[in-house]
């Protein structure tokens, strides 16, 4: 197995001629949970985006698995599918919840895919809803079946944009359950944003901050948060301001 | 109302012809500017393009444009002498014929489809493009459930493109001709009977249109599934 899922090497992002991304190397390891924490607006999203190949770097490249994402490489759609991301804010289909779920499945061109569609459903708690209409679902029932979607793909990365933010504590656990079952049975690797340093303590194997569009230092859970070597990750942990 | 159902029950031979080409006619020229209109509303909708604004400009244009002109256009077209007409082509209608009336009545109706799919879809939520394709989703697919998500506007959109033609008498009249047994249809037979003074006549058949456009309306919303419900 290879050492990283993902490889960024002079990664920038810019909208309208401004910088809002800049990684110069960045190494995703297979079967981790990774987290990226950061203020609001540090680019943690764009991240993602580009983690799932929804927009080109505007320089640099990323490698995942075997292929090369850059300025003016897609990536193949058979790799593109092995990633999928779980949005602050889902929009489901207006469909049923079973539909929902097995749309992902439909796109690939899997018809039969109920036991599947069960399975993931009864993963996130949400069995019995399955013939109900999605958008008569509550926030936190709408952001369960956003990543019962996700993971009847059994995608080999699950790419979380703060998957419980306005959620109540009752579905936030539920969800940070799923998501580390998730990763421990299936050794799925998890790219995880959050503005929450306890959720990213709770959850990650390694985290990084991101400031201003930079990695300012990315590194093991304990040594993040017990003995981080920047002094803004030391302030960032403490809960300070860091803009 | 009487002499309507009289008609219809009476099964007169003269009137069922003239529905049968008008709803022939009609559903083909709305064939043509579904298949036309709504992907150009898609991709209008959906993509930014150098000189988009100019062609919504023009589509805009043309969900005004009067039947009457659209008529004329079509008329000089295809007349023997028209830039088409003197081409001769088996593929391009002649004058006085059904074809002519369903280029006519495309050309009308296809600016309201794709006007109003365009607006159907730009009132879907860009986020879900992105989610759509997050879940492996191609270009293609991710259009798709766009016009799923807005296929309540884009079924208006289609029966607009409906009401405009089934309702439509200028254009049909001067490239149909209105000729007996080949290009009346119910818009301008009523046209030919208030004409002639036989207003019951023109009324019965006036009905009849009317029934007839709901019929293809209530067939049309059909389409929208369960879009209305549990909102």
């Amino acid at each position: 197995m290879s050492d990283f899922v993902y490889q960024l090497r002079d990664v920038t992002k810019e909208y309208n001629g401004r910088r809002v991304l800049q990684v110069d190397g960045l190494d995703i390891r297979p079967g981790e949970i990774f987290a990226l924490v950061g203020p609001s607006g540090a680019g943690k999203s764009t991240m993602l985006r580009l983690l799932n190949f929804l927009e080109h770097p505007t320089t640099g490249r990323i490698h995942f698995r075997e292929a090369e994402f850059n300025p003016s490489r897609p990536m193949p759609l058979k790799l593109r599918r092995r990633v999928t991301t779980v949005f602050q804010s889902p929009l489901l289909l207006n469909r049923s919840v079973g539909a929902n779920v097995s749309y992902g499945l439909r796109l690939r061109g899997r018809r039969n895919s109920g036991r599947r569609v069960e399975a993931a459903l009864k993963e996130v708690g949400l069995k019995h809803m399955a013939r109900q209409r999605a958008r008569t679902l509550s926030g936190g029932e709408a952001q369960r079946v956003a990543l019962a979607r996700a993971i009847v793909l059994q995608p080999d990365v699950l790419l979380l944009d703060e998957p419980t933010a306005n959620l109540d504590p009752y579905n936030v656990g539920l969800i940070e359950d799923i998501v580390q079952a998730l990763n421990r049975q299936r050794q799925t690797t998890v790219v995880l944003v959050t503005h929450n340093v306890f959720q990213a303590k709770r959850l990650a194997h390694r985290v990084a901050l991101l400031l201003e569009g930079q990695i300012v230092e990315a590194s093991d859970v304990e040594m993040f948060f017990e003995s981080p070597r920047d002094p803004r990750t030391a302030a960032f942990v403490r809960g300070e301001m860091v803009y | 109302m009487f002499q309507a159902i009289q008609l219809i029950i009476t099964r007169d031979p003269a009137l069922f012809e003239i529905v049968a080409l008008s709803l022939r006619v009609s559903s083909t020229a709305l064939l043509f500017s579904t298949l036309v209109g709504v992907p150009l509303g898609a991709a209008l909708g959906l993509s930014r393009f150098a000189g988009r604004r100019l062609v919504i400009a023009l589509l805009y244009t043309g969900m005004g444009f009067p039947p009457v002109v659209i008529g004329l256009f079509v008329y000089l077209m295809l007349s023997r002498s028209g830039p088409l007409g003197s081409l001769n082509s088996p593929l391009i209608p002649a004058l006085f014929t059904p074809g002519a009336m369903v280029v006519a009545q495309s050309i009308i109706s296809f600016p309201l489809v794709g006007g109003f799919t365009m607006a159907a879809v730009m009132g879907v939520d860009p986020q879900l493009r992105q989610q759509v394709r997050s879940l492996g989703a191609t270009p293609w697919q991710t259009t798709l459930a766009v016009l799923t998500e807005a296929r309540v506007g884009v079924v208006v959109s289609i029966i607009a493109g409906f009401g405009s033609i089934i309702s439509e008498v200028g254009a049909v009249m001067m490239v149909g001709g209105n000729i007996e047994g080949r290009t009346r249809v119910l818009t301008t037979a009523i046209v030919l009977e208030t004409s002639k003074g036989n207003f019951d006549l023109a009324m019965a058949i006036g009905v009849i249109l009317l029934g007839l456009a709901f019929l293809a309306n209530v067939a049309m919303l059909s389409l929208q599934g369960r879009a209305f419900s549990n909102e």
